[in-house]
């Protein structure tokens, strides 16, 4: 049992969480801009090497590089917003997404042309699980659930609360009313940006910390992060981290019905499966 | 006419001059005209592709407008922006979609006062007295409410930054008789409280029975104008749409 | 000796310009003329080689099948199999807007991808699939490398015919009127899904064939033989820059951007080493911003659809 907590549930609610941040954002974008954003894992991905790149340049610590890799990658997310998507606003939504799997490419490429493709680390110091009770927990694995934790209940408490965060809601329940309210559609669109790219830098600073970075990682864990998405509702903050916890552990768990090769294949599996049962996800999201 | 004479009568509100327009290269509005007076309930019927609730959009600068004028207050608002309309003093409830769904009664009477700034309570006050089922219900979803009070809520949402003119595209689509005439009892209070209405509606002979007067239009024109009265008692129209 | 060097060098390139125009064919007809947006298109082409390789090659204890039969009957299971995968995956995402399936594509090459690696009695393992015949596979060198290229172009061609004669029946104004109307489409209801599922397997299928051309050059491949990204981001560039809607054009833009992605090779090949391996990822920025540039400012592309064919000016349909 303890066996059974430790080596599965736990590893799988820490990449669950991960899995979170990234689907946050993703069901924002599809939300909100009302398009599947396919740069979303390698935008985490920029996050992680940004975050790299500051303890490398700033001499600070990696939680210490965490905000500092927020602060750009969300500035990054804009810049891509305005220099490649906003072009393609009026045109079909379908071409955004098109764009979208070009600039994931070029992100990556960028990345390994700055940092090479041998995977890298942020520290080497070696952390050991204390326990607790029966859990064994690494601090780095408190840190990514307190992390998770924090942001998600600000960015709830924000869309709930304050007036900005009502307009990004309303933009994403009913545009055209929005409109008629006089929402700035342009602000909603830079906010969003803003929250999307500083939440995938968390997601991508948390993977890099919690196993390694390596140039793909973004790219392979974004299919797992669209399945939270949609398994949580399109447009459903809290159904994206539902959704992620969900596909977090079932890739865990995985491994204890089928061969651990096929561990990623899971999301695959879960997304399929919601599709062809209940498109609009666990908390009744939006069916584009 | 002198000009003593001309301060004395009162001013319309809303002037539309021989608006010609529509959405892509073929012109929906052949030349439509009106006017609502202040205190005025204005009503558009007509038959189907009559061009009503297009003529409506035009005044809330949803129409691309080749050639007329539409004037607000004095003022020359043809060919202006949605939100700069609504800054101006006319809010526009459409005949669908006209809540946000996944959001509160109360969350959508602020998205109503979006553009406001400062303190809103006096505005949600007098919402809530005009329309006391909503205050009741202040904390549901407003998709999870009835056809009816959806309709109060979009109502309501309009009214928040305290318009002069309020447009209602079709505003009893789809409700039951007495919500019907609970929304037509509205906008008697609404018009008491001092907001003019120009409103579209598909019930033609109930709408004419209550407004003060009503424009019949047909393919984007003017066919006939006059109060709900004479609408009513006028035989060529009881024949071309009151079911005759 | 130059000059049988240079001839050899264009039978090459000319031969995987005719399977890359044989895939973007393939997602003409799912993308340009019905709108779905298929990112995995790596996926359906690994089917197809390993497919029709496993059909042709002879038997090994390694791996299972090795059958030994002729090539045309691996082609038409390559087909098969790489149809037969869509259908499902069609089946389920095809009632949603494409974004659905094109993250359902890109998890469909992502598990092909996996078995491969994984189930070493299908693949051959790290080693591959080895031997597999050639057509002409006989000749001498430069004959049969002629040769097979001469056939990758005759099957090109009658790809091309074929799906002509398809659009200009009833079945493709139908496709292309459901594409440019959603309304009407919204109208015909089940149909239209009929219709787009009858497409993206079609298009599956002639992705699938172009994976046997492929395997039948190589005569060998192996799960790393192609970046599955790469690839399919290629096939994408290939059908938009040289015109969506236009089998000509898919045809156009396979021959230029196959030429400009290997001469951009053969430029990075003169690097020194230390260079020469950050130049491949720089290459593949560049052609990330290619799509960016032609979605921008070329959308439809250098040969457009015949404007008599386009029911309205938009590009493929919103939703």
């Amino acid at each position: 049992m303890m066996e059974f907590l430790n080596f599965y549930v736990v590893p799988g609610i820490v990449t669950g969480s991960i899995y979170a941040l990234g689907a946050i954002g993703i069901t924002l974008i599809f939300g909100i801009l009302r398009f599947g954003h396919f740069a979303h894992g390698d935008l985490a991905t920029s996050g992680a090497y940004l975050a790299l790149g500051a303890t490398a340049l700033l001499g600070l610590t990696p939680w210490a590089a965490l905000p500092v890799a927020m602060l750009l990658t969300a500035l990054l997310a804009y810049g891509i917003h305005r220099l490649f998507y906003r072009h393609l606003e009026s045109r079909p939504k379908i071409l955004t997404v098109i764009a979208s799997l070009g600039i994931g490419m070029m992100l990556r490429s960028v990345v390994q042309v700055v940092w090479g493709v041998d995977p890298l680390a942020y520290g080497s110091g070696i952390a050991r699980a204390q326990a607790f009770g029966p859990l064994m927990l690494r601090p780095r694995e408190i840190a990514t659930l307190a992390l998770t934790l924090a942001l998600v209940a600000t960015l709830l408490a924000f869309l709930r609360y304050s007036k900005w965060g009502k307009a990004m809601r309303a933009m994403s329940d009913n545009p055209d009313l929005a409109r008629l309210c006089g929402v700035d559609n342009d602000g909603v669109t830079r906010l969003t940006w803003f929250i999307v790219g500083a939440l995938a830098a968390a997601s991508g600073f948390c993977l890099g910390i919690n196993t390694e970075l390596t140039t793909m990682m973004g790219w392979s864990a974004m299919l797992s992060m669209f399945a939270a998405a949609v398994l949580g509702g399109v447009g459903r903050v809290e159904g994206a981290v539902v959704g992620g916890l969900v596909i977090g552990l079932a890739e865990e768990l995985s491994v204890l019905v089928v061969p651990s090769p096929y561990k990623s294949a899971t999301a695959f599996v879960i997304l399929l499966a919601i599709l062809l049962l209940r498109p609009q996800g666990i908390f009744k999201g939006k069916v584009l | 006419m002198s000009a003593t004479a001309a301060r004395d009568r009162p001013q319309p509100i809303l002037i539309m001059h021989q608006v010609r327009g529509g959405y892509g290269d073929a012109d929906i509005l052949q030349g439509v005209s009106l006017t609502v007076m202040p205190q005025e309930i204005v009503v558009i019927v007509g038959p189907n592709g009559a061009g009503k609730s297009t003529a409506m959009k035009a005044v809330f600068g949803l129409v691309r407008i080749r050639s007329g004028a539409i004037v607000f207050d004095g003022e020359d608002i043809t060919g202006w922006s949605p939100d700069r309309i609504v800054r101006r003093g006319i809010s526009y409830v459409p005949q669908v979609d006209n809540v946000f769904r996944e959001m509160t009664v109360h969350e959508n009477l602020e998205m109503g006062a979006f553009l406001a700034k400062g303190d809103l309570s006096a505005a949600f006050d007098r919402i809530y007295a005009l329309f006391p089922d909503l205050k009741a219900k202040r904390h549901a979803l407003a998709g999870d409410l009835s056809g009816g009070q959806r309709q109060m809520v979009a109502i309501g949402r309009a009214l928040m930054l305290e318009p002069q003119l309020l447009l209602l595209d079709e505003p009893t689509a789809g409700l039951s008789p007495k919500y019907m005439q609970q929304i037509f009892q509205i906008c008697r209070d609404v018009r008491d409280s001092g907001v003019s209405i120009l409103l579209v509606e598909q019930h033609a002979k109930q709408a004419l029975a209550f407004c003060d007067r009503g424009y019949v239009l047909a393919t984007g024109a003017n066919r006939h104008e006059g109060s709900g009265r004479e609408l009513l008692e006028n035989p060529e129209i009881a024949q071309m749409f009151l079911g005759g | 000796m130059a000059s049988i060097g240079l001839i050899n060098y264009a039978t090459f390139m000319g031969t995987m310009i005719g399977i890359y125009g044989v895939l973007a064919l393939g997602l003409n007809i799912q993308w340009g003329v019905t709108g779905l947006f298929n990112a995995g298109i790596a996926g359906f082409f690994a089917v197809g080689a390993y497919l029709s390789a496993l059909i042709t090659a002879s038997p090994s204890p390694e791996r299972i099948m090795g059958w030994e039969l002729p090539v045309a009957v691996g082609w038409l299971g390559a087909m098969a199999g790489a149809a037969l995968i869509a259908w499902p995956i069609g089946r389920i995402c095809l009632r949603f807007r494409s974004d659905y399936l094109a993250i359902a594509t890109i998890g469909v090459a992502e598990v092909i991808r996996l078995v491969l690696r994984t189930e070493e009695g299908l693949s051959g393992g790290a080693r591959g699939i080895t031997g597999v015949p050639r057509p002409f596979g006989g000749l001498e060198y430069s004959l049969s490398q002629f040769a097979y290229f001469a056939l990758v172009i005759a099957v090109l061609l009658v790809v091309y015919w074929a799906l002509e004669r398809q659009l200009a029946a009833p079945w493709g104004r139908m496709m292309k009127a459901i594409r440019d109307n959603e309304q009407a489409a919204a109208a015909m209801g089940k149909n239209v899904e009929k219709r787009r599922l009858e497409a993206f397997v079609l298009g599956a299928a002639v992705m699938g064939l172009a994976g046997a051309l492929y395997v039948h050059f190589m005569r060998a491949i192996t799960p790393e033989a192609i970046d599955p990204m790469i690839a399919t981001f290629l096939v994408w560039i290939m059908l938009i820059l040289g015109g969506s809607g236009n089998n000509r054009g898919a045809i156009l833009g396979a021959i230029i951007v196959w030429i400009i992605w290997s001469m951009s090779e053969f430029i990075t090949d003169q690097l020194p080493a230390e260079i020469a391996t950050q130049a491949k990822y720089i290459r593949v920025f560049l052609i990330g911003l290619m799509l960016q540039l032609i979605l921008r400012f070329r959308p439809e592309g250098l040969l457009p659809e015949e404007s008599g064919q386009r029911t309205s000016p938009h590009l493929p349909p919103s939703r």
